[in-house]
């Protein structure tokens, strides 16, 4: 073929509006649902690892003799910590890493939207950490017994889609604020790890803590989200239960629009200071 | 409103820099550009000839919409790059040389397609273009291969070829054939080429700090030096203004105290450059008159200075830029880093 006769090929009508809105989510969610399959490393580290912690609960509690409920929600839980660390290690850290790629100045150059981007960072991960959740509750269920007893599927669903929206949302909204904040990021990642495991009752009710610091634990989405997940899918889970399920319900939605309206305000933040100041393309060339 | 493809007026850019804290909480400025006033005509392949640390990269920042100027304006398709970036980001696209963008776990073919969204192409389109371009720069056979697997000439060929996936109006290419063999170097200038030739409403912004590139390419040049355009023209007007001056490459066993004072007092000597290099010394001389060369030769032969090689050649862009600077390119880049470093 002639250089020249491929060049002049006209493209067609480009997308714009909601559509490349929809487009630009597609593609970037594209890498996370299917690159992220293709290092096998994630079976080990983020299947069989956390199941040792699920297993080393459930030993625990069986050998001093707690509720049998405790043994599902370990398992819940352990499936619940693979969105966590999603969204802190990936979601959170994604933009700084995109910088450190040079990405992210052609996602700003481009004519899509800079939230179409980060809603499809957060779809790509939360479809692709899905596979690990639910291999963790498979495994877990199958190898320690686990019995469910759903009362209502719709409020389950509904619990589940407004937690990881809240939880996502958290992840878009500290996405840029960890751009800000440049390389301390990793060290935010690394504070909040193990305390939001012991207070968001990652592998144990949270009704346990006393009701403030549950109530502060709740600004984490999952806190919630896992405690009305718990209180729908267990017999007797009602009575562990923090809040009722419809409160929840109402604080996750609150969550949402808490985290999604910070994130759009934090990432038009951050694009303004990055063209204003120079500081997403650091060279003096 | 104008219609050229690129315009600016007085365009400048200071950068703030954070000193260290002990020293002083008082922010340093570092003028980047200056004045910056250049129109660029639609279907124009235009070169930004400068060294490092020149400006040519943070003027492209400004024209693709990625930082704002500190003074001036700037205009690309007609709309103000500052004012209404939305109007100007469908209408362009830009490539850095050496940039590592795009996903190592994503195929060459993915990573093309996952861009070509974001402009919001039709996904069968781009497929189709994607095999096209880059059957073009000879990289059909790595559809297929993961971009990590790739070497770092392919990576930049793959990145090359993101830029004219989309058709943009105006192209931006920030160095494409930096660190790039020969062979690779030729087929991204064939494809630059072949895509202004194809269609004449496209516009072409290249930087580079490689002479030959800009001669044998661009249609206009702009020089740049420490921020300011010393002079904007074809390659043959600006080298044109040189012809009236000779100009002779002298190699020499040794220095022994010579300085360019020494060479450019001299009378019709225009300009002297003196380069030390293994075994002795070059000197570059634009002499305003041929005979102006026996006092030069004089003043080798009074300070014991053998000469090895004496030629003369005609204007090259190398010879505009010292004109121009009164340095050579690579000296200029070499006393920015050593600046840097310090």
């Amino acid at each position: 073929m002639q250089v020249n006769d491929s060049l002049a090929l006209p493209v067609s009508e480009k997308a714009r509006g909601w559509k490349l809105f929809l487009k630009t989510i597609v593609a970037r969610a594209y890498p996370r649902i299917i690159g992220q399959q293709r290092e096998k490393s994630w079976i080990f580290f983020e299947i069989f690892l956390p199941m040792l912690a699920v297993a080393a609960y459930v030993y625990v509690y069986r050998a001093i003799g707690a509720p049998e409920e405790y043994v599902g929600f370990v398992v819940v839980g352990g499936a619940m910590t693979a969105f966590w660390m999603n969204v802190l290690w990936s979601m959170s850290s994604q933009l700084y890493w995109e910088k450190e790629q040079g990405n992210l100045a052609l996602y700003i150059m481009a004519p899509n939207s800079m939230m179409a981007i980060l809603l499809g960072m957060a779809l790509g991960g939360m479809v692709a950490t899905a596979l690990r959740a639910i291999a963790i509750i498979v495994l877990g269920s199958l190898m320690f017994h686990v019995q469910y007893s759903v009362t209502s599927f719709t409020q389950l669903f509904l619990v589940f889609m407004l937690a990881m929206t809240a939880l996502y949302g958290m992840g878009m909204m500290s996405a840029s604020l960890f751009l800000l904040l440049g390389r301390e990021a990793w060290h935010l990642s690394n504070l909040a790890q193990e305390p939001i495991y012991l207070v968001s009752g990652f592998y144990f009710p949270i009704k346990s803590f006393n009701f403030w610091v549950a109530a502060a634990a709740s600004l984490i989405p999952l806190t919630l989200g896992l405690d009305a997940m718990r209180q729908l899918i267990f017999p007797s889970g009602v009575s562990f239960g923090f809040l009722r399920v419809t409160i929840e319900i109402g604080v996750l939605i609150i969550l949402c629009v808490l985290f999604l309206a910070g994130a759009k305000f934090l990432l038009d933040y951050m694009e303004k200071l990055a063209i204003r100041e120079g500081r997403i393309t650091e060279s003096r060339g | 409103m104008s219609a050229h493809a690129i315009e600016t007026k007085d365009l400048g850019r200071v950068y703030k820099i954070r000193g260290n804290k002990k020293e002083s909480k008082v922010r340093k400025e570092l003028v980047a550009l200056e004045n910056v006033n250049l129109k660029v005509e639609r279907g124009e392949l235009f070169g930004l000839l400068g060294p490092n640390g020149a400006g040519k990269t943070t003027l492209i920042k400004i024209l693709t919409t990625l930082l704002a100027p500190s003074s001036g304006w700037a205009r690309v398709a007609t709309h103000d790059v500052h004012q209404s970036p939305n109007l100007v980001r469908p209408r362009i696209n830009m490539v850095s040389g050496g940039e590592s963008s795009g996903y190592g776990l994503l195929t060459v073919r993915e990573n093309l397609w996952m861009f070509s969204q974001f402009y919001g192409l039709p996904s069968k389109e781009a497929n189709k273009r994607i095999v096209e371009l880059l059957k073009i720069v000879g990289l059909e056979d790595r559809l297929h291969t993961k971009s990590s697997d790739l070497s770092t000439g392919l990576r930049q060929k793959m990145n090359i070829v993101r830029g004219f996936l989309t058709d943009p109006e105006v192209l931006f290419l920030d160095e494409p054939t930096l660190g790039l063999d020969v062979g690779a170097s030729r087929d991204v200038r064939r494809l630059i080429r072949g895509w202004l030739d194809a269609n004449k409403s496209r516009t072409l912004l290249l930087t580079t700090h490689y002479m030959v590139e800009a001669e044998e390419l661009c249609d206009r040049v702009a020089i740049i030096n420490k921020g300011r355009v010393l002079a904007c023209d074809t390659p043959a007007n600006l080298k044109r203004n040189l012809q009236r001056d000779s100009i002779f490459e002298i190699e020499t066993s040794s220095l022994n105290g010579l300085s360019n004072k020494m060479l450019a007092d001299q009378p019709e000597v225009k300009k002297a450059v003196l380069t030390e290099i293994e075994g002795g010394a070059r000197l570059e001389l634009v002499l305003q008159e041929e005979s102006a060369l026996a006092s030069v030769i004089n003043i080798l032969t009074q300070k014991h200075i053998k000469v090895i090689r004496l030629s003369k050649h005609e204007p090259t862009l190398e010879d505009v830029f010292m004109e121009l600077v009164g340095q050579r390119m690579e000296d200029v880049e070499k006393e920015e880093s050593s600046n840097a470093s310090q």
